[in-house]
């Protein structure tokens, strides 16, 4: 297990290899869908959204407020990556990401971007809600709350222990490439 | 005829939500045994073995803690099985509103989003949410199930129209095979695997994915009746399972939990075979209802 702990360097980002299983302490913001679209559209993040050597998740939590009026997160798991690949290159090019946490993986473009500019991608487990929103510790804030709705806001997420695993580094490898290409050879022997 | 008065409306109402907040938060049973012997089979030390080992921990958490196994509670599907003169309008004012308060109660989360305007009004209420099924028998019996279906695994299913040239698939039970296993190569992890596949040979369109979905409702470990079908079913469960594409795609053994699939007859133009994909997250509930809407039995 590797420990991480935002914000990420660049050096520690290049150090990391497909399989590595990485434990993931600090600031993560969510973005989903809506996100991605408004920010390639130019759209702007608020000041207080820094994503610069952080975490994107694509992730639409279940929140709700506690006795104090405080956010809770009650479920959290990851979303479906790849809907994010005409997108996420921008992104990380723009906004100086080092991690992306979902889950499916991506494609080609968010690959060339990670080795480009040296980010990596995060596979967390899909449907692991309940396990994901154990190492969510404090919700400070929320953004685009009334713009996007609760799945699709901006959620910022103070986290402990968050566990993953790279499946796409920042050398041009893709797990996901691999087990493709194995899977799909696999398959012709068969049918 | 049963109109369910408006004192039983409360108690129907409360059965509703108590199926909701179970399907939600616990698997059933068969599911779980298929995934913990999933866990047992994948290679010790590995990224596969690992995701089973949260996985396994994650079912436990959200049944103690009565919350959704999964933030995606998905789209909403109840199937009831009623008598003659049942009053399905009724009862379907019930589900909604048990599907709102459900909402509110954080069982299900604000999932149901305008197509047009991208609204989402935080109430899991609008046209097609919920969805509700409704099929009479000859029984006093109500039975109603509830299968939640996440995003993530509905994004990855599949219709083929045979034959298919690329898969060099013809209209028979190999070209079903072909493509159903180049639905298995496709989804790859990005369903939420190990995966379990509801499939429909036949129907058109629309009937083909209703279908399909419907196999949701058996048990894993049933056999079909049909032995053409649960030979295939068996077929397409070793073959993907030597895949190697394993949980979440990391690689392993597990890419399928099972494989499930009806027929239903065509047009002679058309051959579709429809695809869904159930992630491992497999909700899905049901119970008998009585005369004043109590639950009686839990189905699963």
């Amino acid at each position: 297990m590797i420990n991480i702990k935002t914000p990420i360097s660049e050096e520690q980002i290049k150090s990391l290899k497909l399989g590595d299983e990485v434990s993931i302490s600090g600031t993560l913001f969510t973005g989903r869908d809506a996100v991605h679209k408004y920010l390639h559209e130019g759209g702007q993040l608020p000041p207080a959204v820094n994503l610069k050597d952080g975490i994107l998740y694509h992730c639409g939590p279940v929140i709700v407020k506690d006795e104090q009026g405080a956010w809770k997160c009650v479920a959290a798991g990851p979303t479906t990556s790849i809907r994010e690949e005409p997108y996420q290159w921008q992104i990380i090019r723009d906004f100086g990401l080092r991690g992306v946490i979902g889950k499916g993986g991506m494609g080609d473009k968010t690959l060339e971007a990670c080795r480009q500019h040296g980010c990596a991608y995060f596979h967390a487990v899909g449907g692991a809600a309940q396990v994901l929103a154990e190492c969510i510790k404090r919700v400070p804030n929320v953004y685009f709350m009334e713009k996007f709705g609760a799945p699709e806001a901006i959620w910022e997420f103070e986290v402990v222990d968050f566990p993953a695993i790279v499946t796409i580094d920042a050398n041009g490898n893709s797990l996901h490439k691999e087990v493709f290409e194995a899977s799909e050879a696999q398959l012709a022997k068969f049918i | 005829m049963q109109i369910y008065p408006a004192h039983e409306m409360n108690v129907l109402q409360d059965s509703l939500i108590e199926l909701i907040r179970r399907a939600s938060a616990e698997i059933p049973e068969d599911v779980h045994k298929a995934i913990l012997g999933s866990l047992e089979a994948e290679k010790k030390g590995t990224i596969a073995e690992s995701a089973m080992k949260i996985i396994d921990r994650n079912i436990e958490l959200a049944k103690n803690k009565s919350q959704p196994i999964c933030q995606d509670t998905g789209s909403i599907i109840f199937y009831v099985d009623c008598p003659v003169g049942f009053d399905q309008l009724t009862f379907a004012d019930a589900a909604r509103e048990a599907v709102k308060i459900a909402t509110k109660k954080g069982y299900l989360r604000q999932n149901s989003v305008d197509s047009i305007n991208g609204k989402n009004d935080g109430t899991n209420l609008g046209p097609g949410s919920p969805t509700l099924h409704f099929h009479q028998h000859r029984s006093p019996e109500v039975q109603v199930r509830l299968v939640l279906k996440g995003g993530g695994c509905e994004n990855v299913g599949a219709q083929y129209s045979l034959p298919n040239e690329k898969l060099k698939a013809n209209r028979d039970l190999d070209g079903c095979r072909k493509v159903i296993l180049d639905a298995v190569l496709q989804a790859q992890g990005k369903g939420c695997g190990p995966g379990i596949l509801g499939v429909c040979i036949g129907g058109d369109r629309a009937t083909g994915y209703e279908h399909s979905k419907e196999q949701f409702l058996r048990r894993l470990d049933d056999q079909n009746e049909n032995q053409e079908l649960n030979r295939l079913e068996q077929d397409i469960l070793e073959t993907a399972n030597k895949l190697g594409i394993g949980p979440m795609g990391f690689g392993g053994k597990t890419t399928l939990l099972g494989t499930k699939i009806g027929v239903l007859n065509r047009l002679p133009a058309s051959f579709f075979v429809s695809v869904s994909y159930m992630c491992w997250a497999y909700r899905r509930q049901g119970v008998t209802l009585d005369e004043e809407g109590k639950i009686g039995q839990w189905l699963y």
